[in-house]
């Protein structure tokens, strides 16, 4: 049926940048509007699955096949972001991780027949995400804020722009999670002072200390343990059920993956209950046997009591690096899930001698700041800024096994130092200069983040070339490298080679293969789209039938109707979008002149009724 | 003095840490990476060189000791390798109460921590002359003052050495 639209407006509306939240657990997406950011669509669970006809699902349905079909069924994959094989040993004993074999210096998931990196797993939650905020949204998302640990280094920032990446997104700014929640927190009352963050999430600890003035958010201190998250009370708690099931049923059930995500979803439950009522049990039935054991509030804490230790330490280092007095402190600002269990809140009370603010959802506060720093980006929030802190010093290797530093932790972002390199021994062709992050003296206690290669330089007696090197660590805290002879003044090419990750290849062949994914997905959408506006049409001209109007169209003009209707049925359930939309133009002109009909009676009708 | 210019201050050697605290929020404001999201590659390459240099400025000059010794760095008086010759019968002495510690005597102990608070203090009038010495120089423009300064700096970073020193064999060597 013809209809007569009303353009609001010849400008199509820049596409939004959207806000995401990636967490270990669970993510969110979220969007600056006018009023202030807002969450876009339902917590979306972090974990992924790759159904038995190869169909890669992600979020809630993915969550269920966990229990299903544990072994194609990954969760918890931040764990692995950023990663290399030889440092996961400790996660593969208390996560389920399938390692493909063959899994090199990347690492690399079985996923029922398919084999993915993390970076590509997280890519299907980022997807995911995409595309619920795009139904929101009715528009096309392809810039991102995404969030990060503020302790993830290097590495693992990267696997996360990767990540965003491979998902179709351009990710225009990777955000600390503590200081997001700073933003958001903040946005409303224009603070003034020393808060800090202190954000105990599924997989990760962050502590930032902040100073808040007149909408700039500088960040003085940040500390933390990308390995340190609700996850260890959950396999401590499984720990104690496996061993307790073990002894009462003589049965080692810990080798039966269903069995054990069933249990693991049960002591998740007795700990999320505990953090409302003093006592709760845990409960867990398998092969027609029973398992019961109560729990108590006091035991509870005493189990958990060493977990939330460690993330005391490094409260206690951010407040000495930040160099500011405990009682200086005004705030306390409380993120993450797990800071919904009572001993938590009472140690940090306890800690900083101020009661923590605990009045926004913790599980939605730092994608809410990522939304902000979209309106930040895009222009829409003016009068906010974020000054950043990278939260590892930056060094390189040096005679003796040993890492000179040379961008210190906590400087803030970006940040920059320049190094002279020269060769050794005559006619040396190249200098490879070994990055690390950490704040250890020996290189072998330092994280390898990259070696650096400056090749092709022209043969000359030892000592008399000189290379000048740029380090800049950018406002998403990853490291750029750049190279100058400082004779001849010309840039010298610098060959990068990540200890950890994914190279700039790897990731350009994951988004090509994605991009033939996505094409899918947008085709699926398209056809749905058509559908949608055949539906329209074909009820709108199906009540016109009942219009007077149409009985006075000529029959050659409703066989045309008729015609097209028909034509249009039998192409609607193809594949083939254009088709539909053929077949809808076509039936669009078969009723024009009955729409104009239409029109005419119903101003002649309107006319009639109004008295001049 | 790239680092002043690029906080727009006088290249003195003595700053209002509020002043230069608000210059540098200013400047932020005006360069961040953030500001530039949507701008041209060159322009956002700008803006992150730019805010590079800022942080650096920033985090160099408003710490006293940090600021004079680019200071004095920009005017070729980088730091030397001196040992004040004042402090050297007492840092013998201490560095025989710290092998004796590193041996297990813990009476070593207070001796060790009665020199770690007169280098404490020590520190402390350092840095008051050091700011006295600042003050001056920035009236007089005596050039012999920044000789007095570089001096000044080289015996705070051997003392400052020192404490740090003490304070790691204090803290490994811990009675039982």
């Amino acid at each position: 049926m013809s209809t007569f639209q009303i353009d609001f407006g010849t400008e199509k509306p820049e596409s939004k940048i959207v806000g995401i939240d990636l967490g270990t657990t669970n993510s969110l997406v979220a969007v600056m509007d006018l009023t202030g950011p807002r969450i876009l669509s339902g917590i979306v669970p972090s974990v992924v699955s790759v159904s038995e006809s190869g169909e890669v699902i992600a979020g809630a349905e993915a969550r269920e096949m966990l229990l299903t079909h544990p072994d194609r069924t990954v969760y918890s994959v931040k764990r692995l972001m950023g990663r290399g094989t030889s440092d996961i040993q400790d996660e593969l004993k208390l996560f389920p991780f399938h390692l493909a074999s063959g899994s090199g210096s990347v690492l690399q998931l079985q996923l029922g027949d398919q084999v993915m990196t993390p970076p590509e797993v997280s890519a299907h939650i980022l997807r995911k995400l995409k595309q619920d905020a795009e139904a929101v949204l009715g528009t096309s998302v392809t810039q991102a804020v995404i969030t990060v640990p503020a302790y993830f280094n290097d590495a693992q920032r990267q696997a996360t722009k990767d990540a965003g990446r491979i998902a179709g997104l351009e990710v225009l700014r990777l955000v600390n999670e503590p200081t997001a929640a700073a933003l958001a927190y903040g946005l409303d009352k224009r603070k003034e002072g020393l808060v800090a963050v202190y954000d105990f999430g599924g997989g990760t600890f962050d502590v930032s200390i902040l100073r808040l003035h007149d909408g700039i958010f500088e960040v003085l201190a940040t500390n933390g343990d990308t390995h340190l998250g609700g996850d260890d009370i959950d396999n401590l708690l499984l720990r104690i059920a496996l061993e307790d099931i073990q002894s009462e049923w003589g049965e080692d059930i810990s080798v039966k993956n269903d069995a054990v995500q069933i249990l693991r979803r049960a002591v998740i439950t007795a700990k999320e209950t505990l953090s409302f009522v003093p006592s709760t049990a845990i409960v867990f039935e398998h092969g027609g046997k029973r398992y019961e054991r109560a729990m108590s509030v006091d035991v509870f804490n005493r189990l958990i009591g060493p977990i939330v230790e460690r993330t005391l330490g490094p409260c206690r280092a951010c407040i000495k690096d930040a160099a500011v007095n405990v009682e200086d402190i005004n705030e306390v600002v409380m993120v993450g899930g797990s800071t919904r269990i009572p001993l938590v809140r009472a140690e940090v009370e306890k800690l900083f001698r101020s009661r923590p603010h605990t009045e926004l959802n913790p599980d939605e506060v730092v994608a809410l700041g990522a939304a902000v720093q979209a309106g930040i980006l895009a222009g829409d929030v003016q009068d906010q800024l974020l000054l950043d802190v990278t939260p590892l010093s930056l060094g390189i290797e040096t005679m003796g096994g040993l890492v000179a530093k040379i961008i210190h932790r906590n400087s803030t972002i970006p940040a920059s130092a320049t190094e002279q390199f020269t060769t050794a021994v005559d006619g040396q062709r190249n200098v490879l200069i070994h990055v690390l992050q950490g704040e250890r003296e020996l290189v072998k206690d330092c994280r390898s983040l990259a070696r650096f290669d400056l090749k092709d330089l022209p043969p000359m007696p030892a000592g008399l070339a000189r290379i000048e090197v740029k380090f800049l660590i950018d406002a998403n805290g990853i490291l750029n490298v750049t190279a100058r002879d400082v004779r001849t003044g010309a840039e010298h090419s610098v060959e990068v080679k990540p200890s950890y990750g994914l190279t700039d290849e790897q990731v350009e062949a994951m988004i090509l293969e994605s991009f033939d994914k996505a094409q899918e997905d947008f085709k699926e959408r398209q056809l749905r789209e058509a559908r949608v506006e055949a539906d329209a049409i074909m009820a709108a001209t199906k009540k016109a039938r009942l219009n007077d109007a149409f009985t006075m169209l000529d029959e050659a003009e409703r066989k045309l109707i008729d015609r097209a209707v028909g034509e249009l049925l039998v192409v609607y359930h193809g594949q083939d979008h254009l088709l539909i939309r053929a077949k809808i133009d076509q039936l669009n002109a078969a009723t024009h002149s009955l729409a104009e009909q239409m029109m005419n009676t119903a101003v002649r009708g309107a006319l009639k009724g109004t008295k001049i | 003095m790239r680092f002043y210019e690029a906080l727009d201050v006088p290249p003195r050697l003595a700053l209002d840490p509020e002043d230069l605290k608000q210059r540098f929020y200013g400047k932020s404001r005006l360069w961040h990476p953030d500001r530039f999201a949507r701008a041209s590659p060159e322009e956002q390459q700008k803006a992150l060189e730019m805010t590079s240099v800022l942080n650096d400025a920033f985090r160099t000059l408003k710490d006293p000791v940090q600021r004079a010794e680019y200071f004095l760095g920009e005017r070729g008086l980088g730091p030397t390798k001196h040992a004040p010759a004042e402090l050297l019968e007492e840092v013998f002495e201490m560095n025989m109460a710290l092998e004796e510690l590193r041996e297990g005597d813990q009476s070593a102990r207070p001796q060790l921590e009665a020199a770690r608070n007169r280098f404490e203090q020590l520190l402390a009038e350092i840095d008051h002359g050091l700011y006295d010495m600042s003050i001056r120089f920035d009236e007089a423009q005596d050039e012999s003052l920044l000789h007095a300064i570089r001096s000044g700096l080289d015996r705070r970073r051997y003392v400052s050495n020192l404490i740090r020193d003490v304070d790691k064999e204090l803290n490994v060597h811990l009675p039982n």
